[in-house]
């Protein structure tokens, strides 16, 4: 709170935001652009859509679909029905790893598979094209899974993605073969798509397999993409404190551990914007509850240990989860002990994703830095607000094309995990089932929050705060960079982490460290253009004789 | 194996493509408006396109890549996206504040069917383009050729809408330059020099895409050709066209408009093409090639010779876009090398004819361009007949691991390294750049893979 008072009037930057917008631009903008109280937490205007024109962070639909949540599963063909560009950029840059279990074992994650759509098929109806290609797919890899992805004019033309899918796994009996309508119009940002991914995924694999998993603590982590080995190093604690991990939605995941996920006794979910929608399905359908945990950061790796020990109330995992953190938060202390005093007292800005702009902002306190701006770049009031909000949020012509699915208990496999009385006593410990506060409650008074930032808004923000870091993505890098100010991506890590868990934190703090007291930054001007000009003064003739 | 599923068997395809050796036309657009001065490239389609481009751009080049979106919803989609794209018009100005606007179309709203020459036009008529500032545009449908027809219709759309003729012809060439680096360009432009020629290049992204750093983001760099010289266009004594896919379209477009005879030569890469180029430079503008120009040829021949034995016969496969490919290749057997696989995704005929003539030393090389050609079937010929070189855009970088073959990074796009914007490819200093990096991949790995017993201390 003191830390904010260094700046300006909070209602004043505000307005020097939106000063330079037409007048209904600037009105739009101004509710988006919100000082906050985590005490009494103010409405933030977000998931709508972007003003035509603004430089905005935002991409697609298709992007949030096949990017983000279909494409870090190795094992499944993920064909693009569209023109060529749509496949090509989603390719390898998003940093999924992924570990198949041998050598022979499937990856396609390294592959770009298109329909390279053409004018004749624009005009004429792609779905014959798009058949073969499933076909060629097919018989090229025999794959467990083949996803199709339509962009843009599909939609527009009337390709039934879904109707080929189906025609086509009936004919293989042996690869299941699903489509996702996630063309890049629909809804405002990437935020559709992961809904359109939760739908796809929850009726089209979670269930196929009714095999009991091994294992007496087993749950599944949602919305980790293991960007970076962040799902690695994840995999590795919940290893070493007997937690089994059934599958991971989706990173480093297969087809088989998705299929196989209603096994799982628990749903933990990281990025809550992503994957929430799958979590709340799977409750319904097979009563698996979910519950909000955050790895980015050590103590926060810590409190979600402990999170998933209570929710399992067993004495000997409680006892395990307490030696893993015991004996991993040495290393991690070692490290901040050195870097903290070097990194105390500076601040950071985060304009990123539809979580991570809150789960990086635990590892910014754990380096005693302030967050003095935030904002998502395709959140929902929720995930500002917290959820219960929800009943409040208005569905808009936007969201409305969004599918809906209608879930209801499965007749066999519905089986509550925990029962009411359970799930009451869990609450009452301070175990928030099914429920996510949002971002807003954890930064400080009179913080600036900004939904879907604009380029002219973030160069504004630089101007008036002078953060020491600026977090967000590679558009925004170099610009930012430009400015004097380094900016860490927090959707690539800048090609390193892990940032998840113990490991990653310390990872984290030393990547900070180095950016924020990189001598470099200090070195943009020339001598003669803070010396002035050398011009006609004479030299010295200093040396040293021996 | 990184791309572990690709079998040697090669089977025909007709409906998938894998590993694309393409991308859609927007980017190229988009890559040709940053080439203006003052100018904010403009995508009138959904955000997704532009946040792709951009991101493309930015990886390639490490720095500011600024465009906007007319941010297509569903709505739009339905109903038409004229509103959205003058309501950018507006936020644009007003906020952005660029000299030009730039609008390129996509897939989505070619396929609704927007006119971007209507939409422009009311723009106008309504009073929404300041007095001064102007709004060009080019279509660039996704569903035909790649990114580097995309980049022929920008540079295309920029010499038909800022061209004027005054009647009076000024001394001076119009070069239009192909799909190139600022590096590249930032060459043609010494080059020109040396020659002692007046021109006006464009596009032209040195002082754009290689931007200092001076602790001060600059929205509009001071590179790019000026509104100014892209209105003198029409008064050149006449036009060289670097490239006859990215480069010749606009020549065309400017001969019909304002009677500006061209010439299209191919992108000065090599020795020949090199040659080439000098020569039409020099006659259109009647002047005599001065000896520093004919000492550097000098010096690239030298090392040509002198290092003979180190390229005979070795095999390369490459591939990237078609301007770049045939002077590539016939520098490669300039170089007494074995091109023998060569895959295009951008589709046009010429790029056949070229490769026919140029490879009639080598009947047994494989080239392809257009739908299929892709980097799936030149990893599969690699299979079946191996190379000693790999040249191409960084997704070869998969290929090169799995095979072990040595790798030089050429092409749209470079992720992973740089030196790209700030090195030029092209001239015979760009060549010299080129046949030093052929030998020390070549080199490096016999260095690494040599006996013991046969480790070269000179080579």
């Amino acid at each position: 709170m003191e830390a904010m008072n260094h700046y300006p009037d909070p209602s004043k930057i505000r307005e020097e935001l939106v000063q330079k917008y037409p007048a209904k631009v600037a009105k739009k903008r101004t509710k988006s652009i919100i000082i906050n109280d985590p005490e009494s937490i103010p409405e933030v205007q977000a998931n709508v859509r972007t003003v035509p024109g603004i430089i905005t962070q935002r991409g697609c639909s298709y992007a949030g679909c096949k990017g983000v949540v279909l494409g870090p599963t190795r094992d499944i063909v993920n064909i693009v029905h569209g023109p060529i560009g749509c496949s090509f950029y989603a390719w390898l840059t998003r940093r999924n790893q992924t570990r198949p279990e041998t050598p022979e074992h499937e990856n396609y994650i390294t592959y770009c598979f298109s329909t390279d759509m053409q004018e004749e098929n624009v005009v004429f109806g792609g779905e014959k094209k798009l058949k073969q290609a499933i076909q060629e797919a097919y018989d090229l890899f025999h794959p467990k899974a083949i996803a199709i992805f339509s962009t843009c004019p599909v939609g527009l033309i009337g390709d039934d993605v879904h109707a080929a899918s189906k025609e086509m796994r009936e004919k293989f009996g042996d690869c299941n073969v699903f489509g996702f309508s996630c063309e890049g119009y629909r809804g405002v940002s990437q935020s559709a798509g992961h809904h359109i991914a939760n739908n796809g995924v929850f009726k089209h694999m979670v269930g196929r397999n009714n095999t009991p998993s091994e294992g007496k603590f087993k749950l599944n982590m949602l919305g980790e993409y293991n960007i970076g080995g962040d799902a690695f190093e994840i995999e590795r604690i919940f290893e070493k404190a007997g937690i089994t991990l059934v599958a991971s939605f989706s990173g480093n995941s297969t087809v088989g551990q998705l299929e196989n996920a209603h096994m799982a006794d628990l749903n933990v979910i990281m990025c809550h914007r992503s994957i929430n929608y799958m979590g709340e399905m799977m409750e319904t359908k097979y009563g698996i509850p979910w519950m909000k945990v955050n790895f980015v950061g050590a103590e926060s790796t810590a409190k979600s240990l402990r999170k998933i020990a209570e929710y399992f109330d067993d004495a000997e995992l409680k006892a395990r989860v307490e030696e893993v953190i015991a004996e991993e938060m040495p290393k991690v202390k070692a490290v901040i002990d050195d870097i903290r005093p070097r990194t105390e007292g500076k601040t950071a800005m985060l304009f990123v994703g539809g979580s991570r702009a809150h789960h990086y902002q635990d590892l910014f306190t754990e380096l005693g830095m302030t967050t003095v701006a935030a904002g998502y770049e395709f959140a929902h009031r929720d995930d500002y607000e917290g959820r219960h909000v929800l009943p409040s949020i208005k569905v808009d012509a936007d969201s409305k094309n969004i599918e809906e699915l209608k879930i209801v208990a499965d007749p066999e496999l519905y089986q509550p995990r925990k029962s009411e009385a359970e799930l009451e006593a869990l609450k009452e410990k301070g175990l928030e089932i099914n429920g996510y506060e949002g971002m807003m409650k954890q930064m400080m008074k009179k913080s600036l929050v900004v939904d879907d930032v604009s380029h002219y808004e973030s160069e504004k923000l630089i101007e008036i705060y002078k953060p020491d870091i600026f977090c967000a993505g590679i558009k925004e890098k170099y610009v930012v960079q430009k400015m004097g100010v380094p900016l860490k991506q927090l959707h690539s890590y800048d090609y390193g982490g892990p940032y998840t868990g113990f490991v990653g934190a310390t990872n984290f703090y030393r990547d900070i460290d180095r950016m924020v007291n990189n001598p470099v930054w200090k070195l943009i001007k020339a001598p003669w253009e803070t010396a002035g000009n050398p011009k006609g003064a004479e030299l010295e003739a200093t040396y040293v004789t021996q | 194996m990184l791309l572990r599923h690709t079998p040697k068997e090669v089977i025909a395809r007709e409906g998938l493509t894998i590993n694309p050796a393409k991308t859609c036309q927007p980017i190229g657009a988009m890559y040709a408006a940053l080439g203006i001065h003052g100018c904010l490239p403009h995508s009138h389609g959904s955000q997704g396109c532009c946040s792709y481009h951009r991101s493309t751009l930015t990886r390639h080049y490490k720095e500011p890549v600024m465009a906007a979106t007319s941010s297509f919803t569903e709505g739009a989609s339905v109903f038409g996206g004229q509103a959205n794209l003058l309501q950018s018009i507006e936020t644009i100005f007003a906020v952005y504040e660029p000299d030009i606007i730039a609008v390129h179309s996509t897939c989505l709203s070619e396929t609704i069917g927007d006119d971007l020459q209507q939409i422009t036009k009311k723009a106008k008529d309504d009073g929404k383009i300041p007095e001064g500032k102007y709004v060009i545009y080019a279509s660039t449908p996704s569903f035909v050729g790649s990114h580097v027809t995309g980049y022929a219709n920008m540079v295309t759309g920029i010499a038909e809408q800022f061209a004027q003729s005054t009647g009076e012809k000024k001394d001076q060439i119009n070069i239009i330059a192909g799909w190139m680096e600022p590096s590249d360009m930032r060459e043609i432009k010494k080059i020109s020099k040396e020659l002692g020629v007046k021109i006006v290049l464009f596009p032209d992204t040195s002082d754009v895409l290689d931007a200092p750093q001076t602790g001060k983001h600059e929205f509009y760099p001071k590179g790019g050709t000026t509104i100014e010289e892209l209105k003198s266009i029409g008064d050149s004594s006449s036009s060289l066209a670097l490239g006859c896919i990215s480069a010749e379209p606009a020549a065309i477009a400017l001969d019909k408009k304002c009677k500006v005879p061209f010439e299209t030569v191919d992108m000065p890469i090599g020795l020949s093409a090199t040659d080439r180029f000098i020569m039409s430079l020099s006659k259109a503008a009647g002047v005599q090639v001065p000896d520093e120009i004919t000492a550097e040829r000098g010096r690239l021949v030298d090392v040509m010779t002198d290092m003979e034995q180190y390229f005979y016969g070795r095999k390369v496969a490459l591939f990237g876009d078609p301007d770049q490919l045939i002077p590539l290749t016939e520098f490669l057997l300039d170089l007494n090398m074995k091109p023998i696989h060569i895959v295009s995704g951008t589709p046009g005929q010429r790029f056949e004819k070229r490769m026919k003539e140029i490879l009639r030393r080598i009947p047994e090389a494989n080239f392809r361009n257009g739908l299929n050609a892709d980097m799936f079937l030149l990893h599969q010929w690699m299979k079946n007949e191996p190379v000693d070189l790999l040249i191409g855009n960084t997704y070869g970088k998969y290929i090169a691991r799995d095979e072990n073959v040595p790798f030089i990074r050429f092409g749209f796009p470079i992720l992973d390294r740089i030196g790209h914007s700030y090195f030029p490819n092209i001239g015979y200093s760009g060549s010299l750049r080129l046949v030093e990096k052929i030998l020390g991949a070549l080199m490096d790995r016999q260095d690494r893979e040599a006996l013991e017993e046969k480790f070269e201390l000179v080579m």
